[in-house]
């Protein structure tokens, strides 16, 4: 008990950000019409790309001889990557047809 | 200097994701979210990449020709794949790139765990052990959730091409949750004991086998909720790397994902009249055996040619195409455009219904449609539709099955009982293009096929609808 109240002390601010970024979430889509669920959907893919960051960081503290280190971190770098401009782009291709259609009236 | 900057990277990093989903919920303003989004992230990765100090050590990254080779390579796949993708192709792409990201995610936490289990190896006092156990939890829980996230995406990405059939048998929910509970068992006990690095990979495969079996029995239908919900999972999964790193941008995008996923994974739930636990347990695999089958109960279809159709349709007063993922599949959304343009030209009222989730995921048709320049005036929400059936001439189903199927109304033992539908039924006369009697997605016949006002129109969507524009534009 007394371990997870000192976590919990410890790890205030990171707890307050988990919480408060919860509601943030719900709050943000709450009002989102059927229609852009898709492309909803595809943009948050892609926010969560933001993963890649934790495999750069990997990445870039591995030490030089550590092949097996090396390639995991190449790996979890190129598969990150290709979430995130993937998950734009192709989120950019859904939006740019409506968009489009704005244009003509 | 530098951390506070790298601070402030992270700062608008997190402030521009927050804006980019608020600004993705309003068609006006989603590609502009979509861009800002975008460019938070750049700004937070070239952050990272330069100003970041290892927090032991407090040295800056190294390795920056892996770390570039590796961004160009992923780069270079991600956007030749999301540019060449086809517009039909989209929702496996994005459950692809959700996988890609689980599977990141996965990444990190074994090579953290390497990392750990050699600091353990040196240092094997309990004291330190005690110190690193909370680091461990975070490890194992993103391991879990990013491979699990990996491996349901690519289940869900075979199913949405073909290339993965449904699989259900019984007992199968009770061997899933065994699954999960034995991979949680062994994380506790990893956690307790954390110089057993080998179960770090037990524990991985178990994982891996738990996302394969937990959307394998799911229909294809119902694999936008699917994605939407293995894309919250992703989004939690790399929120543990935020709190490995103690890593705010990646936290906040993480968690952020996380919770707005989860509503949108409900929010598509509620568009389909279905509960979350109906989609993941009331497999429609499992029910489609007893109601399918049974197509002859109905009587006999009746056919309709080109000609006739095309005479009934110029002389309407009031058309309504339904569009489905037939449509799609024949790539045939702008011949349907000059199909609508050449009615107009008659002075037929043509508009489109729109049923939530026609196609492959909630909004397909309308992208679909609105590449082809149809106007947005044009299309029909579903309750706007079903009010104007009753005084539409002609209903042209493209395509479409199971949002016009009217067992979801009559027939509570069909899977799809409860779902919504267009009622098309209240029009004059229907035509259903289809390219063959075979049933649709959710794999049960349709009974309004065999109805009298129905008639069926055989053929792939893109031909039937060039040659009804050349039979009608003669006549």
């Amino acid at each position: 008990m007394e371990q997870i109240l000192n976590f919990i002390t410890v790890n205030q601010q990171i707890i307050y950000i988990v919480v408060l970024m919860i509601f943030v979430g719900i709050e943000v889509i709450g009002r989102v019409p059927s229609v852009l669920h898709t492309p909803l959907m595809s943009g948050a893919n892609a926010i969560h790309g933001v993963v890649i960051i934790g495999a750069i960081i990997v990445m870039g503290k591995a030490e030089a001889n550590n092949h097996l280190a090396l390639i995991l971190g190449f790996l979890a770098v190129v598969l990150g990557m290709i979430n995130v401009m993937g998950g734009f782009v192709v989120t950019d291709r859904m939006l740019e047809m409506f968009k489009k259609k704005k244009t003509n009236h | 200097m530098s951390q506070n900057i790298l601070t402030v990277c992270y700062l608008i990093g997190s402030i521009t994701f927050i804006l980019g989903l608020k600004m993705l919920s309003n068609p006006a303003s989603a590609r502009k979210g979509n861009l800002l989004a975008g460019a938070g992230m750049a700004i937070a990765i070239l952050g990272t990449i330069f100003l970041y100090k290892d927090v032991e050590t407090g040295e800056y990254l190294h390795n920056y020709e892996w770390i570039f080779g590796a961004l160009l390579i992923g780069g270079i796949v991600g956007t030749l794949a999301a540019k060449k993708v086809k517009m039909t192709a989209m929702p496996e792409m994005v459950s692809l790139f959700n996988g890609m990201g689980g599977a990141c995610a996965a990444l990190i936490s074994i090579e953290e765990f390497n990392h750990l289990s050699k600091e353990i190896q040196t240092n094997p006092n309990p004291d330190y052990i005690h110190f690193i156990q909370p680091t461990v939890l975070i490890i194992v829980v993103g391991l879990i959730i990013g491979s699990v996230s990996f491996a349901g995406s690519m289940i869900a990405w075979g199913k949405l091409n073909g290339k993965v059939k449904d699989l259900s048998f019984t007992g199968q929910n009770i061997l899933n949750l065994l699954v999960l509970a034995s991979a949680m068992g062994l994380a506790g006990y990893l956690v307790m004991h954390p110089a057993h690095s080998m179960m770090l990979y037990i524990i991985l495969g178990l994982s891996l086998i738990y996302g394969i079996f937990f959307v394998m029995p799911i229909g294809g239908a119902d694999m936008p909720v699917v994605i939407s919900l293995l894309n919250s999972f992703t989004g939690v999964a790399a929120a543990c790397g935020g709190f490995l790193y103690n890593n705010e941008v990646m936290l906040t995008g993480g968690i952020l994902v996380g919770a707005a996923g989860t509503l949108l994974t409900i929010l598509m739930c509620k568009a389909m009249n279905r509960s979350l636990k109906n989609v993941l347990i009331g497999s429609f695999g499992g029910n489609s055996a007893k109601s399918g089958g049974g197509s002859s109960d109905f009587g006999h279809y009746k056919e309709i040619s080109l000609s006739d159709t095309a005479m009934i349709m110029s002389y309407a007063n009031k058309v309504m195409i339904v569009p489905g993922y037939g449509l799609a599949v024949a790539q045939a959304q702008h011949i349907c455009h000059e199909l609508e343009k050449i009615l107009a030209e008659k002075g037929v009222d043509v508009k489109y219904a729109i049923h939530p989730v026609a196609g492959r995921m909630p909004g397909h048709m309308n992208v679909l449609l609105a590449e082809a320049d149809v106007s947005y005036d044009h299309l029909l929400e579903m309750e706007d539709a079903n009010e104007e059936f009753s005084t539409t001439d002609v209903v042209l189903v493209l395509g479409a099955n199971d949002v016009v199927n009217p067992a979801a109304k009559t027939d509570p033992a069909s899977p799809i009982y409860g779902m919504p539908i267009l009622d098309v039924e209240l029009a004059k006369n229907i035509v259903v293009n289809k390219r063959s009697m075979k049933p649709g997605y959710a794999g049960i016949e349709n009974e309004l096929f065999f109805k009298p006002k129905t008639s069926m129109l055989f053929g792939d969507a893109k031909k039937v609808l060039q040659d009804l524009c050349a039979e009608i534009k003669n006549s």
